[in-house]
């Protein structure tokens, strides 16, 4: 009996997540340690804990919730990217469109908030539609036309970014590149609060993003989990041959998919960019790096959206924590050369599981075999 | 008009090095994404020897920089060897990850090695001004660079490695058939290491041309800015076939070099389009190409399929 108990527990896919998930998240710190070492020696060690403390940084407790609360209002649209990545993963789509959905959203809920002075929730509602429909765009060129996914996402995040960059600047501000503060042009666009902000030391951008976001992240559990569509899914995911034989619309599904996907990260543009917390620079030649992190969060949670949850904060705290780096020492980048490390090191995380699937299951034939062997010297006797 | 041609041209070698990387890579079976982040590697290494080389004679520029970026490329793809042929992890993550970690490791060299030199100086750029004189030689306006000679050298001699030689035939059928490979005694991970290691000498000199092509000082945040992916891109459009490799490339780099120049024509700045409409155009273009070529597409079979000996 005990001995059940005890193979139930290594052979746990969960528990193997988790254990994966620390063991990349150890790696990854420790080379940024070597990191900072090698850069300069005599602070490193104060450097990693100034990573890892992040708004713990701050001696008085109004502060460290002020500061939590704005890690907890970046973390909401990584955790929205990182649930597109996963969403589509399980239907075996790499989306790495995920970055350019996101852009296609901010892009979405910035115009309708500043040029045509939208409520919030209709911005919102632009933002996922436009998000759905570019993930549609890859999922109809791959579902009738073959084109890779990864390829189409990368060339439409490109694409995306340009033309974001071109339609904000219309509504830019005229000295700088960046576009107009919403809470000054149109408070109407920015999220409701509900009083949450008053849990952080009135942190004006805490917003209703925060627990909608874990909501989304509960439902989309929910769907993948509990219901029809989303067991057709992962059978798509698993074999499309498999799954078209058994009378599921494998187009229709990869279509679907790409637009959900597409949805959740449009929505979590909207989820930053209608707090306020952040302008959207017209200027940018790079595509902004949350959807990217998605991808480092959506592997580090276990390619589960509960776990996704915990991931995507920490990804995003240590995020946060670099920008405490004294600046005059160490370059902030360190923080993104970790999580991508982590994110390298969780491409092993299928070989870890194998190798400690294939442990357990020698160690049991081992059990068996010795037990049948005992049984036959009783019979024997 | 003469600078548009030196602008296809140069762009047009980039896309065209790197895109043969990526073949030798997939025809071994080895999809490599993270070519981008190849090409910042190589493209840092690259750069790094150029301004450390400054005033040195130029034939030893040209080579030292070379070498150093193909060196630079190799080391990194590295990676994506051991990730891929020998853990059997999912290539297009580490191919992702690889690009992000390229990126934020090169920004962080380089201002590591800014802020030694002057605390002050907390900018990701290096600079190489003067030594970048060394791939030059003009021939009347038109500046010649050394590296359209190598592109043109990497696609005959990648013409004759995969089509007439044992090796490349071997290559190949790691790509397409790594059971029937294996079972004629051919040893299929050996061949993927090496297809995946000269994707990285490739994607690293490419790296190294694209940030000299135009500008004579780089900022590392920015990356490659996406041309590692449109290199792919290149490479499907072209079928895995380097003749046409190269002839896609000249197309994109046609593209591509529009969107620098194209305010000097008075027809184009006259129709008053704004730039970021000439930046889409090779991504839009390569997007409507994939869609009417991927149908029929000629990628080797068993491409990014970790190969499994258990399986054969």
């Amino acid at each position: 009996m005990n001995e059940k108990q005890k193979k139930s527990i290594w052979k746990n896919d969960g528990f193997q997540s988790i254990l994966a998930a620390l063991f990349c998240i150890i790696a990854g710190l420790f080379v940024g340690y070597l990191v900072l070492l090698a850069i300069n020696a005599k602070g490193a060690g104060e450097a990693i804990v100034t990573i890892i403390k992040n708004f713990f940084n701050y001696p008085t407790k109004p502060a460290m919730l002020k500061y939590l609360g704005n890690t907890l209002v970046k973390t909401a649209p990584l955790l929205m990217c990182a649930l597109s990545v996963q969403f589509c993963y399980k239907v075996g789509l790499f989306n790495i469109g995920a970055a350019g959905q996101y852009v296609a959203g901010a892009g979405a809920c910035l115009y309708l908030a500043l040029a045509l002075h939208m409520p919030w929730y209709v911005c919102a509602i632009a933002a996922i539609v436009i998000g759905a429909v570019d993930g549609m765009i890859v999922g109809l060129l791959k579902a009738y036309a073959n084109v890779n996914e990864v390829i189409a996402g990368i060339m439409l995040n490109w694409i995306g970014l340009y033309t974001v960059n071109m339609v904000l600047g219309t509504v830019k501000e005229s000295t700088s590149p960046y576009t107009l503060a919403i809470a000054s042009e149109n408070p109407n666009a920015i999220m409701p609060s509900m009083g949450l902000s008053s849990l952080f030391s009135n942190n004006k951008y805490v917003t209703i993003a925060i627990p909608l976001a874990v909501i989304i992240a509960i439902v989309v559990w929910v769907i993948q989990e509990k219901t029809v569509l989303g067991y057709e899914l992962t059978a798509t995911g698993l074999n499309k041959d498999a799954a078209k034989y058994a009378g599921m619309k494998e187009k229709k599904n990869i279509i679907l998919t790409m637009m959900i996907g597409g949805a959740l990260a449009g929505l979590g543009a909207a989820f930053l960019y209608l707090t306020g917390y952040e302008q959207w620079s017209c200027t940018q030649s790079s595509v902004p790096a949350m959807g990217f992190n998605g991808i480092a969060a959506t592997f580090l949670g276990g390619l589960n959206p509960i776990g996704t949850v915990f991931a995507s904060y920490f990804i995003q705290h240590i995020t946060s924590g670099g920008s405490y780096l004294d600046k005059g020492i160490y370059p902030s980048q360190i923080s993104d050369l970790i999580s991508s490390i982590i994110i390298y090191l969780c491409g092993f995380v299928l070989f870890f599981k194998y190798f400690m699937n294939s442990r357990v299951a020698a160690k049991e034939e081992k059990n068996i075999a010795s037990k049948a062997a005992a049984n036959k010297e009783d019979g024997t006797k | 008009m003469i600078l548009l041609i030196q602008y296809t041209l140069i762009f047009a070698s980039v896309l065209c090095l790197v895109a043969l990387g990526g073949c030798f890579s997939e025809h071994s079976g080895v999809i490599n994404l993270g070519l981008e982040g190849v090409m910042v590697m190589g493209a840092l290494g690259g750069a790094l020897t150029l301004k450390s080389m400054a005033g040195a004679s130029y034939v030893a520029v040209v080579f030292a920089v070379i070498i150093v970026s193909a060196i630079s490329g190799l080391v990194y793809t590295v990676l994506l060897g051991v990730a891929s042929i020998n853990f059997k992890a999912d290539q297009t993550l580490i191919g992702t990850a690889m690009n992000i970690l390229a990126t934020a490791a090169a920004t962080v060299m380089v201002k590591a090695i800014n802020m030694a030199e002057n605390p002050d100086n907390v900018s990701s750029t290096v600079q190489y001004v003067e030594a970048k004189k060394a791939f030059i030689v003009m021939i009347g306006k038109f500046e010649f660079n050394w590296f359209m000679l190598v592109a043109i050298l990497a696609l005959v001699i990648s013409y004759v490695v995969l089509y007439k030689t044992r090796f490349g035939l071997r290559l190949r059928a790691c790509g397409e058939n790594p059971q029937a490979a294996d079972s004629v005694g051919i040893n299929v991970y050996k061949l993927r290491w090496a297809g995946v290691m000269i994707s990285g000498i490739l994607g690293g000199i490419g790296g190294i041309v694209y940030i000299t092509a135009g500008v004579s000082e780089w900022k590392f945040e920015t990356g490659v800015a996406g041309f590692g992916f449109l290199s792919l891109a290149v490479m499907i459009f072209g079928q895995w076939k380097p003749v046409n490799i190269g002839l896609a490339a000249l197309l994109f780099g046609f593209f591509r070099a529009l969107s620098n120049v194209y305010s000097g024509f008075d027809v184009l700045a006259s129709l008053n389009i704004p730039s970021s409409v000439y930046n889409m155009m090779p991504y839009i273009i390569s997007l409507l190409v994939l869609m009417f070529t991927s149908k029929n597409s000629a990628a080797p079979k068993a491409e990014g399929i970790p190969y499994d000996k258990g399986t054969r």
